[in-house]
């Protein structure tokens, strides 16, 4: 994110600064919002594993890995269509779609298999380009076209699944939730996972290698082409982005098909973690809210143009280490959504902090 | 008939395509009713009185919602305070059981106002962070069940009762909307909104105090919320966990159809009333068409689109 452009003032004075201390304090406060984040994470992870009977243990880890996955791609699929500016509220919506088309796709011989990944993959990136294609072509506000479509995803699912149930094939289910090396012996690989070169990474959690696929082959390569860094000059403003030649139309298309993309990639994983599809509406809509929240935790503006995937992912993380905690310090279960609540209220309104600074009032205006 | 379509304003052609809309609605019932029992039910008026009944507490989230997206903001924490409002109500009793609804939702609308209009919260995010706190709280003191207080004598006349023939909740409803009707298009305050709505930085250096409007469209729309919450108490003898959770997105998408702009700046009272006519109706008779519920998510959806559609559109950023 360090090279993101940002709508604050900050490239301006830092340019008449000299090289060297100055940049680094830039891309500090560039950052600020990221590393608020990313403290907060290792507090709330650090107290959990501290105070846990197994606490930085491989079981752990595999358990939390498993718990934040599909968290972590809505936050990243949310990310998108928020640095254009807009809004997704869809992306808890085709997560559930992809689910229960999991749910009837993912099993059978291996080729099957593939085959059902990929129509679940696709399936998400077409609803998110069907959500771009309102957007750009029907000229409807980002957030009430998500609103709308969401609703016909949810319909979509429920004709897919009227009652939870379904079968995701069970070695797949097993390889894709433990750790690495789990997923050799079910496959047969390295030595059923014996290998000695292959010890020093068996113990890593399969989750987080596909949250890190997802956020390096996927994000990272998109942000640096130009119609990633299109969506930041959006987000920034628009129309200066078309009075500089950009492909404005091309641009929110990928972003929304992206989004699509991730989210359907959440439903994927999620249908892969409960071998069951379940077009549950309360469950898409808290999934929707809080990777509205991920995003926001992890410094992404809402007006846009600053932030990043990544640290949206960071984001959710922070919602998800509040959550472990709970089962620490016996939270009574009665008090959780408030101590929720009162958390995320914190956390959004330390973004406050710029607005008691500001000096002139009409810097607050955009 | 260039002549005529001149003198339509703008903003409203969205009111009367929406309803226009409403008597396809009617119709397709009425002919669906006349096929399978062999009456017009859908037309006669009882059952129009009891859709407008219904149609009261979302009418009232609505009013309030259109405040807020007035000013280019949202309040996604109108379910809680709608729901929070009821279990207060309900849990004081007595002659205070309605106040005491209402002093939530004021309490609630001056949170909310505060933060969006002098932290700067984004509304979005800060309604939602309110939204999750009342919901802790309320699960708090009700221990996660629904309260087994029941709504006062009060609570029901205003949210049950009918006045020769007439329910009181659609009389309060009726109320609130001449008042809104007024407070837009008649007073500074209304004007404000739009201003505000338009571009925030032109209404400050015009002198509008905009942080104090802002901060009272959120109290309103809260207000309306949590009057919302005590009269659905008294409609349904109780209040119960989530009870406002099926209010929030009809409520924007009523505002939207009736054609407010969702940034703010634009749209008609009456565009709202028409929206959330539009919204009953539309759910009333899918369920008569024993619709699936996958059936009526798709189709709500779809109009919501198609609605935008022909006459939502916004402008192409191209300066």
């Amino acid at each position: 994110m360090a090279d993101a452009i940002t709508a604050d003032t900050a490239p301006a004075r830092a340019s008449a600064r000299p090289a060297g201390s100055g940049d680094l304090r830039l891309r500090l406060r560039q950052n600020a919002g990221l590393l608020g984040a990313v403290a907060l994470f290792v507090l709330f992870y650090g107290l959990y594993n501290l105070y846990h009977p197994r606490g930085f243990s491989t079981q752990v880890l595999i358990q939390n890995a498993n718990e934040i996955l599909t968290l972590s791609l809505l936050a990243m699929a949310q990310t998108v269509p928020v640095l254009l500016g807009g809004l997704d509220l869809s992306v808890g919506a085709v997560m559930t779609l992809v689910n229960c088309l999991a749910s009837h796709l993912v099993a059978g011989s291996p080729a099957q298999i593939a085959l059902g990944i990929a129509a679940c993959l696709g399936a998400g990136a077409a609803f998110g380009f069907v959500n771009g294609c309102i957007v750009v072509y029907g000229r409807i506000q980002p957030i009430i076209a998500t609103l709308a479509s969401g609703a016909i995803a949810m319909g979509l699912a429920l004709f897919l699944r009227p009652k939870p149930g379904g079968k995701i094939d069970a070695d797949l289910s097993w390889a894709m939730t433990n750790a690495l090396s789990d997923f050799a012996e079910t496959y047969g690989l390295f030595e059923d996972g014996k290998a000695a070169w292959f010890q020093p990474v068996a113990w890593i959690p399969v989750p987080l290698l596909v949250l890190s696929a997802f956020a390096l082959l996927v994000w990272v390569p998109f942000r640096r082409t130009l119609t990633g860094r299109t969506i930041y000059a959006i987000g920034s403003a628009e129309g200066a982005a078309y009075m500089s030649g950009l492909p404005i139309a091309r641009a929110k298309l990928a972003a929304f098909t992206l989004a699509g993309f991730f989210a359907g990639a959440g439903g994927l994983f999620l249908a892969i973690q409960t071998s069951t599809g379940n077009a549950d509406i309360p469950q898409a809509s808290t999934y929707t809210l809080n990777s509205i929240a991920a995003v926001v935790i992890g410094g992404t503006s809402l007006l846009g143009g600053t932030g990043g995937a990544i640290a949206s992912v960071v984001g959710a993380l922070v919602l998800r280490a509040i959550s472990f905690n709970f089962r620490i310090f016996d939270v009574p279960p009665l008090l959780q959504p408030l101590v929720e609540g009162l958390v995320l209220l914190a956390a959004v309104s330390l973004g406050a902090l710029r607005a008691l600074r500001a000096k002139n009032r009409l810097e607050l205006f955009r | 008939m260039n002549a005529l379509t001149v003198q339509i304003r703008p903003d409203t052609k969205p009111i009367l395509i929406a309803a226009g809309f409403i008597l396809v609605i009617l119709g397709v019932g009425t002919i669906y009713t006349l096929a399978t029992q062999g009456a017009a039910t859908l037309l006669s008026p009882a059952y129009l009185i009891q859709q407008l009944q219904t149609g009261a507490f979302l009418g009232l989230v609505a009013a309030g919602m259109m405040l807020v997206i007035l000013i280019g903001h949202i309040d996604l924490s109108v379910a809680w305070t709608l729901t929070a409002a009821a279990m207060t109500a309900t849990a004081v009793g007595g002659p205070w059981a309605i106040p005491a609804g209402l002093g939530v939702g004021l309490a609630v609308g001056l949170l909310n106002g505060i933060g969006v209009a002098y932290l700067r919260v984004p509304s979005m995010i800060f309604t939602l962070g309110v939204n999750a706190v009342l919901r802790g709280l309320m699960v708090a003191q009700t221990g996660g069940f629904a309260p087994q207080t029941a709504a006062t004598d009060a609570m029901r006349f205003i949210g049950a009762e009918r006045v020769s023939g007439v329910p009181v909740a659609l009389v309060v409803w009726v109320a609130v909307s001449l008042a809104i009707g007024v407070i837009l298009t008649r007073t500074a305050f209304g004007r404000s909104l739009y201003a505000i709505g338009n571009r925030e930085a032109a209404a400050y250096l015009s002198g509008i105090p905009t942080r104090r409007v802002t901060c009272l469209a959120f109290v309103l729309c809260s207000l309306f919320a949590a009057l919302a919450g005590v009269m659905l108490a008294g409609y349904s003898t109780k209040a119960f966990q989530g009870m406002g959770d099926a209010y929030v997105l009809p409520a924007i998408a009523a505002v939207v159809i009736g054609g407010t702009h969702i940034l703010g700046g634009r749209g008609r009272y009456m565009g709202t009333v028409v929206g959330v006519i539009l919204i009953v109706l539309l759910n009333s008779v899918l369920s008569i068409m024993q619709m699936p519920e996958a059936g009526r998510q798709v189709i709500y959806g779809g109009v919501i689109i198609v609605m935008l559609l022909v006459y939502g559109r916004g402008e192409r950023a191209t300066s």
